[in-house]
């Protein structure tokens, strides 16, 4: 499935170098906070050194490892990784490639050698993927001063037809995925939506139900640093559109499945 | 973005609305009065997420030699940086101008504000009344929310004293003596799209709807100003539903939020 | 230097009390961050926009973010009413703020791109450059720049031979008045802006120095509790 693959991936990539958070992730250091000390703990993410002590950079929660101590933002812009899976507006085509806006201060660029489809020489691009078009594309090169390449090659890179795209925090991300995609299947499995999320922050949902999608991801963003974030977000869905009907599940994941696997 | 704006156009077909308003709803009113100290009159309003400031500072001037005895208003409007990543401060753009331009025209209109006691001695000096509107927060309806702040502003203000020389005294405070503004007049933006007629647009939802109409109506519910602006037009029948939501709306404001705040 | 001799000023403050604080992050909703701050009667609203694509582009810088800050009074902040737009003490006073605030930044992070600070001095009554200023530095956090450290900022003075904290117009209206406005870092004291006009001695500079060190230590206390509220768990 999708997002548990997702999951898996934020889990290795992003917090690859932080371990089970100190206090429930709700922890909350601010900017300037000195929040280690000793030349044997390394800076992570988040964080810098100056001589022993080791600063936030951040308001955040705070993730120490066994090494490495690291400060989760809860705020903040969207900074391209090469790997991360991101959603993509055309906002240009010339003769020879795409430009994209990826809810980052940097836009990208996709070439036609970088998409799935064959498109042969000379031929207008447009015809594949014009303004306006949404797509979930992996961010292939990021250079020092930020020129950012994109891609559709990898398999779950796909055009995203109709629906509804809401905002959340990059750095809220992974809770929103939630431990092995608990929060985001839920989300999807009450609400009957596909909903693929994009690493930039942007999230895109399709289904009957996406403006209550769309509040469950509102209330993540602004409950992220909290415990207990599940609980809320199925007590929103239980008012919302009542409790669980099975059957009804059964015939909506599996088309959500069916659209959003390519595996 | 494209698929949002094709979204909430998708959904007004339906008569439905992002936020789950009804198509004449209005987000949540705030009006607060008397927000700063160093003007005659003040307000903020809050409309959902925007939140406007108006401001009433008076001078004292020469009038104008055609009406030597009235009184005189300036309006301006400046949207803030901070409302909104794009605005860019500096020179007031056209948007700024018209917005300033129809509260003005709703203001004079109504002849709520009695220019003629704005006159101290005819023919050579009356006061002059600055008002001053700021956008602090934008999440649309702009035009109403200065509106109803600016209404809110000269009903709050006071005159300054005057000193032996006829000039404004700021050494002492402001008189108890109020401006004389009679009555609220209010501008109710109604927005159109597909034949759909909806009352205070977000921002999102003012990327996708293009035509407005603009009414501003006094207390006895009569026109005093009109603006269409944006790409579309309206049909006869679609102006006059207009100005029934409109006067019903402004009634609706006069008897809930502004008791509230006076 | 702690001692409070009370009731000498005319609102009843001893020399190194504040005006009354407060302090809220987050106040605006179309920033990346916001904060709304009062040093008494002066009030200020602080957002951030950014880090963002620069325009015009000429003024990108391929290394690092460009800081950018407009300072502007509204006009019915003061007595007189201002006329809206920019003259130079706006520029002046945008150009030290953004100034004290840069070193601050890791602007390293996000080259080619500008972070936008707007202030809003929405009403005046002495030290708006260092209401804005603190609340600038909470509107960078709240948007989630990285930063090394925070910055507090107070003018300390001297109004009829008496060094005072945070001083108001009436107080800098007194014939030897001098008022100095100071910025601060949290960790470690050091000054990232100060300003001065007037006639002093050099002891009358390290008192100033004194109660202003003081006061900032006092802010930022308070600009970490308002961050803190913004993230309350009820």
């Amino acid at each position: 499935m999708e997002n548990e693959k997702t999951v898996k991936e934020q889990l290795e990539e992003r917090d690859a170098d932080t371990s089970t958070p100190s206090n429930d992730g709700t922890k909350i250091v601010f900017t300037g906070d000195e929040i280690a000390s000793g030349m044997d703990i390394l800076p992570g993410f988040g964080t810098y050194r100056n001589g022993e002590k080791i600063y936030s950079k951040y308001v955040g929660l705070i993730r120490t490892g066994d090494r490495v101590v690291s400060v989760i933002p809860l705020k903040g812009v969207y900074m391209p990784r090469v790997r991360d899976y991101i959603i993509a507006e055309i906002t240009g085509v010339t003769f020879s490639n795409w430009t994209c806006n990826i809810n980052s201060p940097y836009d990208a660029a996709m070439s036609p050698m970088d998409v799935r489809e064959y498109i042969d020489r000379g031929e207008d691009i447009s015809k594949y993927y014009t303004t306006g078009d949404l797509l979930l594309v992996k961010v292939t090169a990021v250079t020092k001063s930020k020129y950012i390449n994109v891609g559709t090659k990898d398999p779950r890179c796909r055009k995203l037809v109709d629906g509804l795209v809401a905002n959340i925090a990059p750095s809220k991300v992974p809770r929103l995925i939630g431990k092995a995609g608990s929060m985001i299947n839920m989300i999807k499995d009450r609400t009957g939506c596909m909903i693929s999320v994009g690493q930039n922050g942007l999230v895109w949902l399709r289904g009957e139900k996406e403006t209550i999608a769309a509040d469950c991801i509102k209330i993540v963003d602004e409950f992220a640093h909290t415990s207990g974030l599940t609980d809320r977000v199925s007590e929103y869905l239980d008012k919302k559109i009542g409790k669980v009907n099975p059957a009804a599940i059964q015939t909506e994941s599996e088309e959500t499945a069916g659209d959003g696997s390519n595996e | 973005m494209k698929a949002n704006k094709e979204y909430i156009l998708e959904m007004l077909k339906a008569s439905k609305r992002l936020d789950g308003r009804a198509l004449d709803e209005m987000r949540p009113i705030k009006i607060e009065i008397g927000i700063s100290e160093n003007a005659e009159g003040s307000a903020r309003v809050t409309i959902g997420d925007t939140v406007v400031l108006a401001g009433v500072k008076m001078a004292t001037a020469e009038p104008y030699s055609d009406s030597p005895d009235k009184g005189v208003m300036t309006t301006s409007a400046e949207f803030m940086p901070c409302a909104s990543h794009k605005f860019e401060g500096g020179r007031p753009g056209e948007v700024e101008v018209e917005l300033a331009r129809v509260v003005d025209r709703g203001i004079r209109g109504s002849e709520c504000l009695d220019f003629e006691k704005l006159c101290i001695t005819p023919g050579e000096k009356v006061w002059l009344s600055f008002l001053d509107i700021l956008v602090l927060d934008h999440d649309g309806n702009l035009i109403d929310a200065a509106g109803i702040a600016a209404a809110a502003a000269f009903l709050d203000a006071k005159f300054p004293a005057l000193d032996s020389e006829g000039k404004v005294d700021r050494s002492v405070p402001l008189t108890d003596k109020k401006l004389p503004m009679a009555g609220i007049p209010l501008a109710i933006t109604v927005r159109k799209i597909n034949g759909v007629l909806m009352l205070d647009t977000t921002e999102a939802e003012e990327e996708a709807v293009g035509a407005r109409v603009t009414i501003t109506t006094k207390d006895n519910g009569n026109i005093t100003s009109i603006q269409m602006g944006g790409i579309g037009g309206f049909t006869d029948a679609e102006i006059s539903e207009a100005a029934k939501i409109t006067e019903k709306t402004a009634k609706k404001l006069r008897d809930g939020a502004f008791k509230k705040a006076f | 230097m702690s001692e409070k001799k009370s009731g000498k000023r005319p609102d009843g403050r001893a020399y190194n009390d504040m005006r009354p604080v407060k302090m809220q992050v987050g106040v605006l909703k179309h920033a990346n961050g916001s904060a709304y701050v009062e040093f008494g009667k002066t009030h200020v609203y602080a957002s951030v926009h950014g880090p963002k694509k620069v325009h015009p582009r000429h003024m990108e810088d391929g290394e690092k973010a460009i800081l950018r800050c407009r300072y502007n009074m509204i006009p019915f902040s003061v007595n007189d009413r201002k006329r809206p737009g920019y003259d130079r003490r706006s520029v002046e006073i945008a150009k030290v703020i953004s100034e004290a605030l840069q070193p601050m930044v890791f602007l390293e992070e996000f080259p080619k791109s500008a972070i936008d600070i707007d202030l809003e001095i929405t009403q005046a009554d002495a030290g708006t450059r260092v209401a804005a200023l603190t609340a600038a530095s909470l509107a960078l956090a709240d948007a989630g720049i990285p930063m090394r450290d925070l910055v507090a900022a107070v003018a300390a003075g001297r109004a009829n031979g008496e060094i005072l904290l945070d001083l108001t117009k009436e107080e800098e209206d007194a014939k030897d008045a001098v008022d100095m406005p100071v910025a601060m870092t949290h960790r470690d004291n050091k000054v990232m802006l100060l300003q001065m006009d007037g006639d002093m001695s050099r002891e009358d500079l390290n008192q100033m120095l004194i109660v202003a060190k003081e006061g900032c230590a006092e802010l930022a206390k308070m600009q970490k509790a308002a961050l803190r509220e913004k993230y309350k768990v009820e």
